[in-house]
């Protein structure tokens, strides 16, 4: 079964609020969807009902095959779940916790210990494995969290902003983990940092307003960017205006513009393709001194701005 | 239903009693409680009967104070840490969640009401009791307390609030128990049929409790109280399942 994850139509209405209004997408093995979108834009409450904690309005999720809605069951033991906050009981220490969870998913026994200690290792929990909970900092009840939720080895993770409130060396160590579960698992992250569409994901869903605003791979999500594959360029001793000229009867090029000090220059591609081989020669060709030259990937904070605020509507790209 | 989930979750929760005070507070308060109403109020020496009487009569009116205090976490403690998100997508229905819930609190109840057992070698060394009747006191104590638990889990499910639903708890006991009281059935007496009045008294507590602790042991009363746990526990999985995502 590759599909490890079907979502059709998934709707849920809170009165008169469509928080989740039609949301369609599926998951296979191997993949990590990036859940994107802004604060309330329905990120966490698709994510609720993906894991059968919200009973959507409308429209049906499938998890390794079991309906959420016939057999929740099936579907909660075939994958772990790191909420919103990573909520724990506070009055637990990690090792009672764990242990916990460790039941609950049916462990026994040699099982039970080797996947309690496996998972305190792999989040990074051992040293605070018998202090309160609640007295840990929010970075260790992040990872208590995440250690739970991977502690039975599911095919399927819904993490709802894993690196929520850990410092770069956390995150770092947190995606790395996720890196390494992903070839063998089905995984659903929801973020709103947009550096970890590159560091984590396979595929990005921009959703907002209740609605998928985009589906497809994190190149094709830049690719939408004006940055796109822009030319940062720098000439020594040159005339602005004359290699501007210059640039401008080039085909491949849109536009140019001027950066500062009229030492740089930043170069838009037509139709958006890669053009710094070409740009290169063709710079040199006429016996300027190329100081610095690189591409730009994309910016995501402005795709990301574009999509969300609705100025171009849909922009479903293909798979 | 899965016994295994119904009997981890009641681990977690029994376990969570002594990770804090609460657990040693409240069997303190109860012994003291226990303590003292039977000797002072219920004059167990100036009785000059060797029973447990005076003991059991006091129950129902600690129960009222003290069992709220017991069951107003059990759920909107849950509900206001979002821990409910946690244990509602683990692989335990809701019914599994609510009595394993419900049977930590139960047997937390159990643990101090048989914390009393100086009470009765007391009065076995005082004089001959029928330990029939005080095996059967304590039985009729034990079922009263699992209504109470069971009305105070499904109001402890409505709020966030552990405090609201100490005062609700607190005023629903109430209302099961004053239900067979001398004055509010006086109040029915002068002008309402009898069959109310029997209707009313029947969903006592009290009534219930006063015939089994004085050594009835009549299925009947077993019934009344396992139906009013039952009920209460079904009303509790319900609201579980409507509220848990607010």
């Amino acid at each position: 079964m590759t599909l490890r994850i079907e979502i059709e139509d998934l709707a849920k209405h809170f009165g008169a609020i469509k928080a989740v209004d039609g949301v369609s997408f599926s998951v296979r093995k191997g993949e990590v969807l990036g859940f994107l979108g802004p604060n309330g834009a329905g990120k966490s409450t698709t994510m609720k009902m993906i894991t059968g904690f919200l009973a959507p309005t409308r429209g049906t999720v499938r998890v390794c095959g079991h309906d959420v809605l016939t057999d929740p069951i099936s579907v909660k033991a075939c994958l772990g779940y790191l909420p919103e906050g990573a909520p724990a009981y506070a009055d637990m220490t990690p090792d009672g916790f764990l242990r916990f969870i460790a039941d609950i998913r049916g462990l026994t026994g040699a099982d039970k210990k080797r996947a309690v200690a496996s998972a305190a290792d792999r989040a990074q929990i051992k040293t605070v494995m018998f202090q309160p909970i609640e007295t840990l900092s929010k970075g260790y009840k992040r990872r208590v969290g995440l250690a739970q939720a991977i502690l039975h080895n599911p095919p399927v993770l819904i993490l709802d902003e894993p690196t929520d409130g850990l410092d770069p060396n956390q995150k770092y160590e947190v995606r790395t983990l996720i890196n390494e579960m992903a070839h063998d698992k089905a995984i659903i992250i929801s973020t709103h940092i947009l550096e970890e569409v590159h560091a984590l994901c396979t595929r990005n869903v921009v959703i907002a307003n209740g609605q998928i605003q985009f589906d497809g791979t994190p190149s094709q999500l830049e690719a939408m960017s004006d940055y796109h594959n822009a030319v940062c360029v720098s000439v020594a001793n040159i005339d602005g205006n004359a290699f501007t000229a210059f640039l401008n009867g080039l085909d491949f090029i849109a536009k140019v513009e001027t950066l500062s000090a009229n030492r740089g220059f930043r170069i838009y591609p037509s139709n958006g393709r890669q053009i710094t081989l070409e740009l290169a020669q063709v710079i040199r060709g006429n016996g300027w001194e190329i100081d610095s030259l690189y591409a730009e990937n994309g910016r995501l904070d402005e795709v990301f701005r574009t999509i969300t605020m609705g100025a171009t509507g849909s922009l479903r790209s293909s798979i | 239903m899965n016994m295994r989930n119904i009997w981890f979750i009641m681990k977690r929760e029994l376990s969570g009693y002594f990770a804090t005070p609460v657990a040693y507070v409240f069997i303190i308060i109860f012994l003291l409680l226990t303590g003292f109403s039977t000797f002072f109020v219920g004059n167990f020496f100036e009785r000059g009967e060797a029973d447990l009487y005076p003991f059991f009569s006091v129950h129902p009116w600690i129960y009222i104070l003290l069992i709220p205090a017991i069951s107003m976490r059990l759920w909107s403690e849950e509900r206001k840490n979002g821990s409910i998100e946690l244990l509602m997508t683990l692989p335990v229905s809701v019914f599994e969640a609510v009595l394993g819930k419900f049977l930590a609190a139960w047997a937390f109840t159990g643990l101090a009401l048989l914390l009393n057992f100086p009470l009765w070698i007391t009065v076995n060394y005082l004089g001959t009791p029928d330990n029939g009747v005080i095996f059967a006191g304590f039985l009729g104590s034990l079922l009263m307390a699992g209504g109470f638990l069971a009305i105070g889990a499904c109001i402890s499910a409505t709020t966030k609030n552990q405090v609201i639903a100490f005062v609700l708890s607190l005023i629903v006991s109430l209302i099961f128990v004053l239900s067979g009281y001398g004055i509010v059935l006086d109040f029915f007496s002068g002008w309402a049929p009898t069959t109310l009045i029997h209707a009313i008294s029947s969903f006592s507590f009290l009534t219930h409790f006063d015939a089994i602790s004085k050594g009835v042991i009549d299925i009947r009363d077993m019934l009344y109280f396992a139906s009013v746990i039952m009920v209460w526990l079904f009303a509790n999985a319900i609201v579980v399942n409507a509220r848990k995502a607010d």
